[in-house]
């Protein structure tokens, strides 16, 4: 009985908790994004009309998009499209500048840097993509549940999240990551870690201001439980903020992970990965043989540039108003 | 205001016990036995039986918990295992050259930042807005050890314009006389020039990394609330009055807007004391944070607990001065406390 939702009503309801908002078209793009439930018919039309919408309204966004997908494909395909094994060292070639045969010149090995920088993309992806789904499971729920109970729920969640955000959050990161272990693992705990915080506030704001919202009591009325409320209702309700936090924490987290791998935590030679191949490429700055640290600090700040590009876009798609 | 500040420690209070809390978890934490690894792979077993004693890890949880309080209440931090010097000596003369760093990492970013805001707020939708947006966003996407790698190529090796990147002070220079440890400092109490001029080269270039690092929220938070404020009451009533442009904003809306800038300092530390470990590996400069990076390449546990420690109760202390800096700006807080 408890599945005998009142669909017309509940999302009735919910249009009318909505407080209004001057552009009628981001209100569209709200609601639109805010509903979760599959449309009848034309669902994947719709969608793919709306992306175009996106996409047009906003060539930066557009551009950035683009650049994630390339990512995406470094990732999934990067070993299978470069020309050389990225950890095949070849002395007699050792240290070449940037020519046709290696187009980001070789490191002190005789490494290919340009096989290393695409091969490297698969490994920096995974971390940002499992810190941020860790932290999603661990803060978004926390925080939803902190919201919506209130209570001493909310008191132990805000309690953990204080005493985190008291300390510096790269540095927490560190110590996290050097005493549980010098794993990629762990790297990946550690910035999920720090980020619990962000997304535990966030998730339990906008399920607070949802736990009396018309939609809420009417599953109450209809016999759902509690539970049930929160991850039928509550949940998919805020899901949206919560991606656009998602893809502006991408950025923070492979920067994070770039970071521990730099200072010698994570990620170990030979391995290639971005941070760790500035770290190696570092003591030939000085001497001149830029390419080595160049060219995956710049995958780097490229990787990061999108996914922050990427966020503020879906940040202004959803959430019109926390524009700055 | 007495109260206030008085009120604001207290509320300091928990943060610091949950700090104690997590970095003693975090020594606990070590992966395997902390005796065995204290004691080295050559260790028999009665020796690392030995240890387990000495360190009090037969103990209970909680006595080693009230133990290891005690020891901070004295400032011993532990000792180093490859140096076998307390750590708490060893943060301590180092303290002032990652302070100082710092310190002039957050100068050059406000420096920069404020102004930038300002003029973006002012001519918004201008060439100068797009250049506070793209340096804001580009600021934050620029990994702060690439930056100063680049900084290094292009400042050292390409012009020459900048000293070696290597710690504080060149070889043929002497440290001023100790007095604040700051060497900027030092070097103009002892009347002496030259270092002043050699310590600032080595300066610029890692403080100039660590601002471009930390201008983003900064200019953002600067650019924000400055437009709020221009499209407030009292300023549209001050430019009736006929004032100039220049008055208006430096001495009506300036004021008002820097109330949330110096709320978003406390975030702008966090980034700035994580970034600083980079910074002072990538430029060898002798701070608590490479002491870390040192400690952690010899997997020596200790060192590494205090700098975590050091740092997140500077961090504590830095966000108290904040709220009360905030109560001193904004006679209204004062008054609501």
């Amino acid at each position: 009985m408890s599945n005998i939702a009142l669909p017309n009503e509940a999302s009735d309801q919910r249009g009318n908790s909505f407080k209004v908002r001057a552009q009628s078209a981001s209100e569209d793009a709200r609601q639109r994004a805010d509903d979760t439930r599959p449309q009848p018919g034309s669902s994947a039309r719709a969608m793919l009309r709306h992306a175009r919408y996106i996409l047009g309204e906003n060539a930066v966004t557009g551009f950035a998009f683009a650049l994630f997908l390339a990512i995406v494909l470094a990732a999934l395909a990067g070993p299978y499209l470069v020309p050389y094994d990225p950890l095949a060292s070849d002395t007699a070639a050792a240290l070449k500048a940037p020519s046709a045969a290696h187009w980001f010149g070789t490191d002190q090995l005789g490494r290919d840097v340009f096989s290393r920088v695409v091969v490297a993309t698969r490994l920096d992806f995974f971390i940002a993509v499992a810190s941020v789904a860790l932290v999603f499971l661990m803060g978004g729920l926390a925080g939803v549940a902190a919201g919506f109970f209130g209570g001493w729920t909310d008191r132990v969640v805000g309690r953990i999240a204080d005493t985190i955000m008291a300390f510096p959050l790269f540095v927490l990161a560190m110590g996290i990551v050097a005493a549980l272990g010098n794993t990629v693992q762990n790297v990946v705990l550690a910035t999920a870690i720090v980020n619990f915080p962000l997304y535990a506030r966030i998730a339990r704001a906008e399920a607070n201001v949802r736990r009396e919202a018309g939609f809420v009591q009417a599953a109450r009325l209809s016999g759902n439980g509690e539970l049930r409320i929160l991850l039928a209702q509550i949940l998919p309700n805020i899901m949206p903020i919560m991606v656009v936090q998602m893809s502006l924490t991408m950025g923070y987290a492979i920067l994070n992970a770039a970071g521990l791998s730099f200072i010698g935590l994570g990620v170990r030679p030979p391995t290639a990965e971005w941070g760790i191949m500035v770290a190696e490429g570092a003591a030939f700055m000085v001497s001149g043989e830029w390419w080595i640290a160049f060219f995956p600090g710049a995958a780097l700040m490229v990787a990061v540039f999108c996914f922050n590009l990427l966020g503020d876009g879906l940040r202004d798609i959803v959430d019109p108003q926390r524009r700055t | 205001m007495l109260m206030m500040v008085v009120k604001r420690m207290l509320i300091a209070v928990p943060s610091l016990i949950g700090v104690v809390i997590v970095t003693f978890l975090l020594t606990r934490a070590l992966p395997g036995d902390p005796a065995a690894y204290f004691a080295g792979p050559a260790a028999t077993n009665e020796a690392i039986e030995q240890i387990r004693v000495n360190l009090g890890l037969d103990k209970p949880l909680y006595v080693q918990f009230i133990r290891y309080v005690g020891d901070l209440a004295r400032g011993d931090l532990g000792n180093s295992l490859t140096t076998g010097q307390p750590v708490g000596h060893e943060i301590k003369t180092r303290l002032p050259a990652s302070a100082e760093l710092t310190l002039l990492g957050l100068m050059v970013s406000m420096a920069i930042a404020v102004p930038l805001g300002i003029l973006a707020a002012t001519r918004p939708n201008s060439i100068i807005d797009h250049v506070c947006r793209v340096v804001s966003t580009a600021g934050v996407s620029l990994p702060v050890f690439f930056t100063g790698l680049i900084l290094i190529y292009v400042f050292y090796y390409l012009l020459g314009w900048a000293p070696a990147p290597l710690g504080r002070l060149d070889v043929f220079f002497s440290p001023p006389p100790h007095v604040t440890g700051f060497y900027l400092v030092d070097s103009l109490i002892a009347g002496d020039g030259e270092v002043f001029f050699a310590s600032l080269k080595q300066l610029v270039l890692p403080a100039l990394t660590l601002g471009i690092f930390s201008l983003a929220p900064i200019a953002r938070m600067t650019r924000a609330s400055m437009l709020a404020v221009l499209a407030s009451d009292f300023v549209r009533t001050a430019r009736a009055s006929g004032l100039t442009p220049f008055t208006v904003i430096v001495t009506y809306a300036f004021r008002n807007a820097m109330l949330p800038v110096v709320t978003t300092l406390g975030m702008v530390f966090s980034f700035l004391l994580g970034a600083n470990v980079l910074v002072e590996k990538v430029f060898a400069w002798p701070g608590i944070g490479s002491f870390a990076v040192e400690a952690l390449i010899a997997s020596d546990f200790a060192p590494l607990q205090g700098f975590v420690l050091t740092m997140a109760v500077m961090y504590v202390a830095l966000n108290l001065l904040i709220d009360v800096l905030y109560g001193l700006i904004d006679p209204r807080v004062r008054i609501e406390a």
